[in-house]
């Protein structure tokens, strides 16, 4: 089996964003880049598969500049076998499954992240299926091997199911699928000098959406106070003003 | 030309996220001079598909066909573009959850059209057609433009008004012509998670920390757990000091949680406990010390006895929910 | 010049941070206060390769340079003093001494499981009566033809009681003085070998230190480092290099206690502010930043030197001293700054407070430090 993981590039979880002058792009000065924590996990649970046998190799994939490869290089040191950088920018989700599904075509799985942690967009897995003409499955929290079957676990409301599905397949996962992300040994970052980091040059495709642009959200009001012998006003308010019960 | 709505059902009912989606279809048909039609799946009865027609559907696609339950990703997009061919749709909407994050982006790229996803509240504008959502994980909002014909939207739960819009609605049965080979997903198995949630799945979460004065007066904070379908965390005292498990200290040192809403009784709110708990949509804190930090984080605060204050609390709940 | 890091540098920095705030971070507060062994997590930095990271590939290790050293180290310290100095004594004293001056023999059969992590080393040079004086051993190791005969008794030896390899100092020809020192390396299941109890310390606490006895231990002559009387020279060149992994965890003490006085000076509020809006304040982080950065330039100067080949005695030196020397100054400001808060353990700045004043102690004090840069004045 040959799996194929989808590496999206995305800025430390902890990055206080900015946006430049007139609030048009995002500020990168200084920004740390990670590899999207739900596509580390898909990572992480390919190696898990193939360390249990049944998977002959894993590649990664990512629409990115060559200001990526850090984190390909990364993804590389905990284990991935080669990586395939198409040297793009990344426009929006269309744009970026066009231009996987030209590299996409030759793997029995392929797990991309729900989502990726900057533009929130849980577009590209169930677009590149799409383009691929192959199945998939959503909000996948378990993927396995049995006797070279593909089984896998989906969240749906209120609970999970056990799926089986043919392949070839693509899952679009999240938390779950695997556990703690792996921090690469020093092996695997000795190991990763010599892989393959494969660069493709993009497709011609044109992007269906455009961001125009962005704001930060107002800075927090001050604590809203509630009569202590009144305390059901808040359970109102909670349900009424900010509606999360 | 109209807009397309697709309204899932839980075990044959709507839930208001599909009136939430109903009123916003309706919002936006309204700006583009065109009408609602929706897209149900599955066996809901007439009546209860009609309930649409209150929030401005005026007609409604039909499917009853069980192969659907499978919700295979292939074979529903590929019915909700049927459906959207036939209806001459300009705009699809489906609610960002499970199911319209697994269809939606198929869909979009069967219908060429463009997607955006999480989108909140109505379009900036529907010539162009711009829509709002949030980027960087809740730290921004981003406008986004949708350039093609056809427009593919998931729309974030809680950030439309229920509106009541009533008009006439007509039930049609469709059959979007699947064929057998489309269905490859087999369900093996279904559970349905009962008993305790997840803290680090819990969109709501109930927290008490030393103020609680002991594992004995958990008792309140546990019914409202149950009532709101929480989940329960505490302060690092509290675990440290064995009034509740390890696994329910947040926290930096304990688990980073972000829910819709945490409920802090009882915690003065270090740095420390703030750090883990600070990207929670809202919070609330109960404590006795106006000059408790907690509430400089929190958005809803009371001064008061937690043993005074949690028995109410609860007691409104139960209200709400009657 | 060139002040860039490696992409490869950048990431072991990476994989050694994500490691100390993911796992060390954990049970740091719990394990000090229960001077406990952080056996766990010696297993897993091993694993990752931490334990023999300069160890070259052939030998098991990770073959990396000592750039990379000082930046894993900053990490690690930052977090848990104690698994730096237990991975310092590891890497830059036992592993690194055994690379540089062991035998193939010896490199096959006491380094490959070092820089594997699978046991770890100590490192005994000091005694009851001789500390930064070193040229004095009083521990014996007498020739008896096809072995060496050790007796005597070392002192506050890091990983004494965990170790499972000791690289012992011992002399063998007293009238020779210094140039009649040998280096072993001893295993520690030796007949003869009493491990003394753990020492009660101040700080750095999960890492064990104990005194160790030798009553009549055979040492095989296979296991002496060098030629004979080698031992006081390998023993003060493997401390000139090991320095750079004391200062490195000086420099960690001292930047973890920094960023959680900045990160507390912007949420703590006073007199209708955060404090960090207050000039005196942020005067006084503004200070501390340029000492941590000047300790970092010394490390990574003496790093880059010695991954160069060239002569470290000075620059080792110069940054031993000033990163402990920041490394105290900077903790007890952090536990300033953060006013009663600082003085509770929750807070960690008290404990990183508790361990820099270890980094002015041993491995050379910073008065033994100041003795070898002026010293080099002198010349």
């Amino acid at each position: 089996m040959k799996i194929l993981v989808l590496i999206s590039n995305v800025p430390d979880t902890t990055t206080k964003i900015r946006f430049t002058g007139d609030n048009k792009a995002f500020d990168t000065s200084g920004v740390q880049w990670i590899i999207n924590p739900w596509d580390e996990l898909a990572l992480t649970r390919a190696l898990e598969l193939k360390e249990a046998g049944g998977v002959e190799k894993i590649t990664i994939a990512n629409v990115g500049t060559n200001a990526t490869e850090p984190t390909l290089r990364k993804a590389l040191a905990v284990g991935a076998d080669d990586a395939i950088r198409i040297d793009a920018e990344a426009k929006d989700a269309f744009f970026v499954a066009s231009q996987l599904a030209q590299v996409a075509k030759d793997y029995d799985l392929i797990l991309a992240g729900i989502e990726s942690s900057d533009y929130n967009g849980a577009g590209v897995g169930g677009m590149l299926a799409a383009m691929l003409d192959i199945h998939s499955v959503s909000a996948v929290s378990g993927v396995s091997l049995e006797n070279g079957e593909l089984k896998v676990q989906r969240d749906i409301d209120g609970g999970n199911q056990s799926l089986s599905v043919p392949t070839p397949l693509l899952a679009v996962v999240q938390k779950g699928i695997a556990k703690d992300p792996r921090i690469p040994a020093m092996r695997g970052i000795m190991m990763a000098r010599s892989k393959p980091l494969n660069v493709v040059p993009p497709a011609d495709v044109e992007a269906r959406t455009e961001f125009l642009g962005y704001e930060l959200p107002e800075p927090k009001a001050a604590c809203k106070m509630v009569d202590e012998d009144n305390a059901k006003e808040l359970i109102r308010l909670l349900h009424e003003e900010a509606k999360v019960l | 030309m109209s807009v397309l709505v697709y309204t899932e059902n839980w075990e044959g009912k709507f839930k208001k996220l599909s009136y939430e989606l109903s009123s916003f279809a309706y919002a936006i048909a309204k700006e583009m001079g065109s009408s609602v039609t929706a897209l149900s799946i599955g066996h809901v009865a007439d009546d209860e598909l009609k309930s649409l027609g209150k929030y401005g559907v005026s007609k409604v696609l039909n499917v009853q066909d069980n192969r659907f339950e499978s919700l295979d990703n292939k074979a529903v997009a590929d019915a909700i573009a049927k459906a959207v061919a036939s209806e001459n749709a300009k705009v699809v909407i489906l609610a960002h959850n499970n199911e319209g994050k697994a269809f939606a982006p198929r869909l979009s790229v069967k219908l060429n059209a463009g997607m955006v996803t999480g989108v909140i509240g109505l379009p900036v504008s529907v010539e162009p057609f711009v829509v709002k959502k949030k980027v960087f994980t809740q730290k921004a909002f981003a406008r986004i433009q949708i350039k093609t014909d056809v427009k593919v939207l998931t729309f974030a739960q809680n950030s439309f008004d229920v509106v009541e819009n009533p008009v006439d609605t007509a039930v049609e049965a469709f059959d979007p012509q699947i064929g057998d080979g489309e269905f490859t997903t087999k369900v093996l198995d279904t559970h349905k998670i009962t008993g305790k949630i997840l803290l680090s799945d819990a969109e709501i979460v109930v927290s008490g920390g030393r103020g609680m004065k002991g594992p004995e007066n958990w008792g309140g904070l546990e019914e409202m757990g149950d009532l709101l379908g929480a989940g329960m965390a505490c302060s690092r005292p509290v675990s440290d000091d064995g009034w509740r498990p390890k696994e329910e200290h947040v926290g930096q040192t304990g688990k980073i949680i972000a829910p819709n809403l945490y409920l802090a009784f009882g915690i003065s709110g270090a740095i420390q406990h703030v750090a883990g708990v600070s990207s929670s949509k809202y919070i609330v804190a109960v404590n006795k010390d106006p000059e408790a930090p907690i509430f400089e984080s929190a958005d809803y605060g009371i001064v008061g006895d937690v043993f005074k204050v949690i028995p109410q609390l609860n007691e409104a709940i139960k209200e709400m929910k009657s | 010049m060139n002040f860039e890091f490696t992409e490869e540098q950048l990431m072991i920095q990476q994989a050694a941070r994500d490691y100390a705030q993911r796992e060390l971070i954990q049970d740091v507060l719990e394990r000090d206060e229960k001077a406990e062994f952080p056996a766990r997590h010696v297993k897993n930095l091993a694993e990752l390769g931490f334990l023999g990271m300069m160890v070259p590939p052939e030998y098991d290790g990770g073959g990396m340079d000592t750039v990379s050293y000082v930046l894993a180290m900053e990490e690690i310290a930052k977090v848990d003093a104690s698994m730096a100095v237990i991975m310092s004594v590891n890497n830059s004293l036992v592993c690194y001494g055994l690379t540089k001056y062991a035998s193939e023999e010896q490199k096959q059969k006491y380094l490959k499981p070092l820089a594997r992590g699978e046991v770890i080393g100590a490192f005994l040079l000091s005694e009851p009566e001789a500390g930064s004086d070193a040229t004095h051993q009083y521990t014996s190791a007498e020739d008896k033809g096809d072995y060496y005969l050790l007796n005597g008794t070392k002192n506050w030896i890091t990983n004494g009681n965990s170790a499972s390899t000791y690289i012992v100092m011992a002399q063998t020809h007293p009238e020779k003085k210094s140039r009649g020192i040998n280096a072993f390396i001893v295993e520690k299941n030796s007949p003869g070998i009493t491990i003394g109890p753990h020492e009660d310390k101040m700080g750095m606490r999960s890492s064990d230190t104990h005194s160790i006895m030798f009553t009549d231990v055979k040492v095989p002559k296979e296991n002496r480092i060098g030629e004979d009387g080698f031992g006081f020279k390998f023993a003060m060149m493997v401390l000139e290099a090991g320095r750079i992994g004391i200062a490195s965890q000086a420099l960690g003490i001292a930047s973890g206690a920094f960023d959680r006085a900045v990160a507390y000076s912007k949420e703590r509020k006073a007199f209708g502010t955060e404090i960090i809006n207050h000039q005196s304040l942020a005067f006084k982080l503004s200070d501390m930043a340029v000492k941590i950065e000047n300790a970092r330039n010394l490390c990574l100067k003496a790093a880059w030197l010695k991954d160069h080949h060239q002569p470290i005695t000075v620059a080792s030196a110069m940054a031993k001293q000033y990163a402990a020397d920041v490394a105290m100054e900077i903790t007890t400001e952090a536990v300033q700054i953060h006013g009663g808060y600082g003085y509770v353990k929750e807070y960690h700045v008290e404990r990183l407070m508790r361990e820099a004043k270890l980094t002015q102690i041993y491995e050379g004090t910073s008065e033994i430090q100041k003795i070898i840069i002026s010293r080099s004045l002198m010349k």
